[in-house]
């Protein structure tokens, strides 16, 4: 789980500081869990669901800096059982590759763990690999997109999300999925899961307790510039009468440009 | 000298236009001395392999192996150790796969292996300092564009977004040869089951000129069989927001966006979405933005060309009915 800048962020809002090559969101508007990893939560709560609610244990890992508590126990009130927190300052910017590796070493010292459920993609960098990278890391199986996920006797057999369609993979565990909106709304933090989180501390570590290395941590991307790109459309208001007559207007309008 | 190395892709054993568009990009980063090698990985990549020599590229790879059907879709295993092999015997300084399924689930797995660096989503390549290529890609939901370099001298993988660049074909033909699979590669743990395709009817959204589009401003499921109604009569497709497939109001395989479908129609025509960064960054190669949002701030209309500020449900009335009677005219 990874927590992200609000992408709700209205683009008018949306700034950029260009000499550190970073986001700065706007005051007062807090982090929130990348919207796919709730997705994720929800698809490990209906894994224990299915197993009766016994026998399945569900920890959350994230990575990063800065965490706001109340932001990262989110997926514990949904229902999760633990909170993994790797939390140091040299783990602010880290590019794919780099956060995937401290990820491989954490569920390696936290583990062993049957499925290791994933987001698609984060909505910060939009980098959607961070779990394929992991899957190599950890010598898994990667099944990506999964809208739902049923434990069968040799694995699991996922539907994975395409364009158009689905594909059923069966595979073997332990498997690296990912998972997408497709799987359904995450379901709401109740007020007992909401209590139980409170009381929950999460397991923090460092890189040193899991012996993350200088070379762990080295980016194979380095960001050299970050913009907002400007837009010179102008937009041409249609108006008319009445609104039924400004979309009559706006037919006329677009059949003199032969568009329609 | 260095090795560009184009990964084809295919639907069935059939070339897809976007491995010409991959031969551009490597081109448009290309020096004198450079090799383009396109590789065709599949069970029969005979008919691709001859289309591949057309790109312009000075030579096709072709590896073939059973495993490799449908490019090994599923857990694509096969291809990913196929595609490592296929970069070990040639020493690429870049591999390009397509912003396909394909190339999202196959391209970080072999940079992991080949020990070289991964950019996702690319929409630029330039050439950069010392022989290496810089990239840029949209980030935060395409509200910001980025621009990175791969550090060290690590092979420089990547995907590039479809539909940014203008597919190649070259005079002549370039010689294709075929190169073992690797020993392995039907050793895969992750099976595909079945493949079920969800029937588009009328025209693709992808391929359509026009595309009328729907958001949570809808309210419900109703208006899309309207606004579908619309997209028949102008022999156009139906789009939808991810809010709008979210709430179950139309299936996801209209939804437009980052994570769904890119479409590049002449127009494309919105009732009640709010142009999200996300929701824009499929839409943005449309020639025309048309948007009819009752709030006159929405950010739909920084990227609309046209603009209605009103009630979708009449606008789309008046729209509706004129359309017709331009029809009978
Ligand atoms: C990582 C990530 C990926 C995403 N991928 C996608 C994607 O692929 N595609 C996508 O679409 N979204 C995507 N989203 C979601 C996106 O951020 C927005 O939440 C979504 O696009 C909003 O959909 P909308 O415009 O329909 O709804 P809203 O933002 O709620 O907008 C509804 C609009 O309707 C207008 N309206 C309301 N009533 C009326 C009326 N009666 N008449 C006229 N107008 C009315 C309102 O003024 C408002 O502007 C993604 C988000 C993330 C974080
Ligand atoms: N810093 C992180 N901590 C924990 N999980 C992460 C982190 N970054 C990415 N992930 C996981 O990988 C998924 C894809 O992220 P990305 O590849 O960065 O787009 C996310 O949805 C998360 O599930």
């Amino acid at each position: 789980m990874k927590q992200v800048p609000d992408p709700d962020t209205p683009p008018s809002a949306f700034h950029v500081d260009e000499s550190a090559n970073r986001v700065v969101p706007p005051p007062g508007t807090p982090p929130v869990v990348n919207g796919f990893d709730l997705n994720a939560t929800e698809a490990a709560l209906l894994l224990k669901d299915a197993a009766g609610g016994t026998d399945v244990e569900i920890t959350i890992i994230a990575v990063g800096s800065e965490f706001v508590m109340d932001v990262v126990k989110r997926p514990l009130s949904m229902g999760a059982d633990e909170l993994v927190l790797v939390d140091d300052p040299a783990l602010e910017n880290l590019d794919a590759f780099a956060t995937a590796r401290v990820l491989a070493k954490t569920i390696e010292a936290q583990g062993p763990f049957d499925v290791v459920l994933c987001g698609r993609q984060a909505s910060d960098w939009d980098n959607g690999h961070v779990p394929l990278v992991l899957s190599e890391l950890l010598g898994f199986p990667c099944i990506s997109f999964a809208r739902n996920i049923k434990v069968t006797d040799s694995g699991v057999r996922v539907e994975r999300s395409l364009t158009d369609g689905y594909q059923v993979v069966d595979s073997p565990l332990p498997a690296v999925i990912t998972v997408t909106n497709e799987l359904g709304e995450p379901r709401y933090p109740t007020l007992r899961g909401i209590m139980a989180a409170t009381r929950k501390t999460p397991t923090t570590l460092s890189l040193n307790d899991i012996g993350v290395t200088d070379g762990d941590v080295a980016a194979s991307l380095e960001l050299t510039r970050l913009f907002v790109p400007e837009s010179e459309r102008r937009v041409e208001i249609i108006g008319g009468d009445d609104e039924v007559d400004a979309g009559r207007q706006l037919a006329l309008r677009l059949r003199e440009e032969n568009l329609i | 000298m260095s090795t560009l190395l184009v990964i084809a892709e295919l639907t069935g054993r059939d070339l897809t236009e976007s491995t010409g568009e991959l031969v551009a990009a490597a081109q448009s980063v290309a020096t004198d001395g450079d090799e383009i090698v396109v590789a065709v990985v599949s069970d029969d990549p005979s008919a691709a392999a001859v289309s591949a020599a057309g790109l312009g590229g000075d030579r096709v790879i072709t590896v073939q192996h059973e495993a490799l059907a449908d490019m090994g879709v599923g857990g694509f295993e096969a291809p990913v150790a196929t595609i490592t092999a296929i970069s070990n015997a040639l020493s690429p300084s870049v591999i390009l796969f397509s912003k396909s399924d394909f190339g999202t689930n196959v391209g970080p797995r072999v940079a992991v292996r080949v020990g070289g660096g991964f950019a996702q989503d690319c929409i630029g390549l330039r050439p950069g300092s010392d022989g290496r290529i810089a990239v840029t890609r949209p980030v935060y939901g395409g509200n910001a564009l980025a621009e990175y370099a791969f550090t060290g001298d690590r092979v420089q993988v990547l995907t590039v977004r479809q539909n940014i660049f203008e597919s190649t074909s070259g005079d002549t033909r370039s010689p294709i040869e075929s190169l073992d699979a690797p020993a392995g590669v039907g050793e895969i743990r992750a099976r595909l089951v079945e493949t079920v395709a969800e029937e588009s009817k009328g025209v693709r959204l992808e391929d359509a000129d026009i595309v009328i589009s729907g958001g949570r401003g809808l309210g419900g499921p109703e208006p899309f069989e309207r606004l579908q109604a619309l997209a028949d009569t102008l022999g156009g497709a139906l789009g939808a927001s991810r809010a709008a497939c979210d709430a179950g109001w139309i299936d996801h395989s209209h939804q437009v966006g980052l994570t769904g479908k890119s479409v590049s129609p002449n127009v494309y025509i919105t009732f009640g979405i709010s142009g999200a960064s996300q929701h824009m960054a499929g839409c943005s190669g449309s020639r025309v933005i048309v948007a009819v949002n009752k709030d006159a701030d929405a950010n739909i209309f920084k990227d609309a060309r046209f603009g209605v500020v009103g009630d979708w449900e009449k606008v789309f009335e008046g729209f509706q009915a004129a359309v017709e009677d331009l029809a009978v005219s």
